[in-house]
């Protein structure tokens, strides 16, 4: 068992804190985005309440999926974008060479991206509480299972984006802000499953966040918790996450055989 | 792992194919514990490549390479903490300081005493007045010598350079060569060193490695490949093997 080095994980941190704090542009980044996708649901939701249709009785539908899309796009986001900050720097060798283990950095990884959606989703769940009275937070236990396996799920993807990154260069750079979009229309983030024709369904029933978007419509439309749902979403979330780790260590090792760690351009 | 082994790096017809180049075909060395060797060669001879599966950064096709006694890349983290590497293509994080950069590579490495590390060096390498300035803001000149800090923050066993004056003016290169050779003298390190400036070849190293085409040309000191090739200078040496003359001149 290679050991796991506190030390080696908290100076990675650091690394990404110290990059994140020196600039406010970057700072605003995280939370322009997410914030204008909210105010638009938000309103285009307090509109089609107005009609009297089914949304109208399901209040917090539409901005609650948009929150809990942004933990998943803003995390695997977080993950991978903190990477690509050592290729743009050209500091990828340096890291590569020196004791840091590939857990440990994976880990610093994780660390980063959970502070990075923090400081992204924190102050929208606060301005969707005052323009539109969706308390994100009331959904209590059931937001931290959700939030769990959401994050688990954007990691999972970040590490096989990471490691296409690794093996491709930044020729793959484009995949760090496209790759999550593919789930979108999967994962039934704004509709129900039944409204998916039927083969897709089961495509759709084998993706984690499929679950948890359920899940909150459940909770929210009808204020039944699905332990049932959450549960098999973390079972799915684990394979994933085992699937990508081992295709990501193979990249990496693909990347070693091919010499790309030394030149990480495209 | 070889608890005491007899070299500090051995490469054993060590071959690096890229899409079916031979990037490195087939060479051996064996560097003494505590030696300064030169790699030299022509842009595309393999001395990249070479110190790349020497830094496990780059898997042999076929061969082996061992540093300290830990075979590259395998045994990599038995060893990775004893060595380090600066080279003017790759750089550190522009938008660090350069005491951040420092402090975090120091911790990455598992430095002791972080603080007193990164003012010694300082010191020693006269950063001192831009510690606190973003990396990207120095010169050229200044980015080589804090390169050269993150090298030696760990005071590594086994340290490996490319090019480590390229950039500087000749007063500052002039001391950073004499900071390597203290370096060397009080820590009994292992260097290796791909340069093309022949006079820092001439003063710092005991032994020279010409590559070409990712084959070793030749290997000797200094001074027996001056006697040999009846040159004056390890640029003349240097032009005779780039240039295909080495046999006529050697003969």
């Amino acid at each position: 068992m290679m050991p796991i080095s506190p030390h080696r994980v908290a100076a990675m941190v650091r690394r990404y804190w110290y990059l994140l704090r020196s600039s406010w542009p970057r700072l605003l980044d995280l939370i322009y985005w997410p914030m204008l996708q909210m105010l638009m649901w938000g309103f285009l939701q307090s509109y089609v309440a107005q009609t009297g249709g089914m949304l109208a009785r399901a209040g917090g539908v539409l901005i609650g999926a948009v929150l809990l899309w942004d933990v998943l796009f803003r995390g695997q986001l977080g993950f991978s974008f903190t990477f690509i900050e050592e290729m743009y720097a050209r500091n990828l060798a340096n890291i590569m060479m020196s004791p840091l283990r590939p857990i440990e950095l994976v880990i610093a990884l994780m660390t980063v991206s959970i502070i990075r959606l923090a400081i992204s989703i924190i102050p929208v769940t606060l301005v969707a509480m005052w323009f539109f009275g969706f308390n994100l937070w009331s959904l209590g236990i059931a937001l931290a299972v959700f939030f769990a396996n959401l994050i688990l799920t954007s990691w999972s993807i970040g590490l096989f984006v990471n490691g296409l990154l690794l093996r491709n260069g930044l020729g793959a750079e484009g995949l760090v802000w496209t790759f999550m979009f593919l789930l979108l229309p999967l994962t039934c983030v704004y509709y129900p499953v039944s409204v998916l024709p039927h083969w897709l369904q089961y495509v759709a029933w084998a993706l984690p966040p499929t679950y948890v978007f359920e899940g909150m419509r459940a909770l929210i439309s009808d204020h039944v918790f699905r332990a049932d749902l959450m549960l098999q979403a973390f079972v799915f979330n684990v394979a994933l996450f085992a699937a990508a780790s081992l295709l990501f260590v193979w990249l990496l090792e693909s990347a070693r055989a091919h010499g790309k760690l030394l030149q990480s351009t495209e | 792992m070889d608890a005491s082994p007899a070299s500090a790096i051995k490469a054993e017809n060590l071959v690096k194919l890229y899409k079916g180049t031979r990037a490195v075909d087939g060479i051996s060395f064996n560097l003494a514990l505590g030696s300064i060797t030169a790699l030299l060669g022509g842009n595309g001879a393999g001395k990249t490549t070479t110190i790349a599966m020497i830094l496990g950064l780059v898997t042999p096709t076929a061969g082996r390479v061992s540093v300290l006694g830990a075979e590259m890349p395998r045994q990599r983290y038995q060893v990775l903490a004893r060595m380090n590497f600066e080279s003017p293509y790759v750089d550190l994080p522009t938008r660090l300081t350069v005491r951040q950069n420092l402090s975090v590579f120091a911790e990455l490495y598992g430095v002791a005493d972080v603080a007193a590390r990164i003012a010694e060096l300082a010191t020693a390498l006269d950063l001192t007045d831009f510690l606190d300035k973003w990396t990207g803001r120095l010169s050229s000149g200044q980015k080589t010598r804090v390169s050269l800090a993150k090298a030696l923050l760990n005071r590594p066993d086994v340290l490996l350079l490319d090019e480590p004056t390229a950039s500087l003016d000749p007063d500052t290169a002039d001391w950073v060569r004499g900071h390597l050779e203290n370096y060397r003298r009080s820590t009994g390190a292992t260097i290796l060193l791909a340069s093309h400036n022949m006079n820092e070849v001439e003063r710092l190293c005991e032994r020279v490695i010409i590559m070409k085409k990712g084959r070793i040309e030749d290997d000797d000191t200094p001074q027996r490949l001056l006697a040999r090739y009846g040159r004056e200078t390890l640029e003349e040496v240097f032009l005779d093997v780039a240039r295909g003359r080495q046999r006529e001149a050697a003969q």
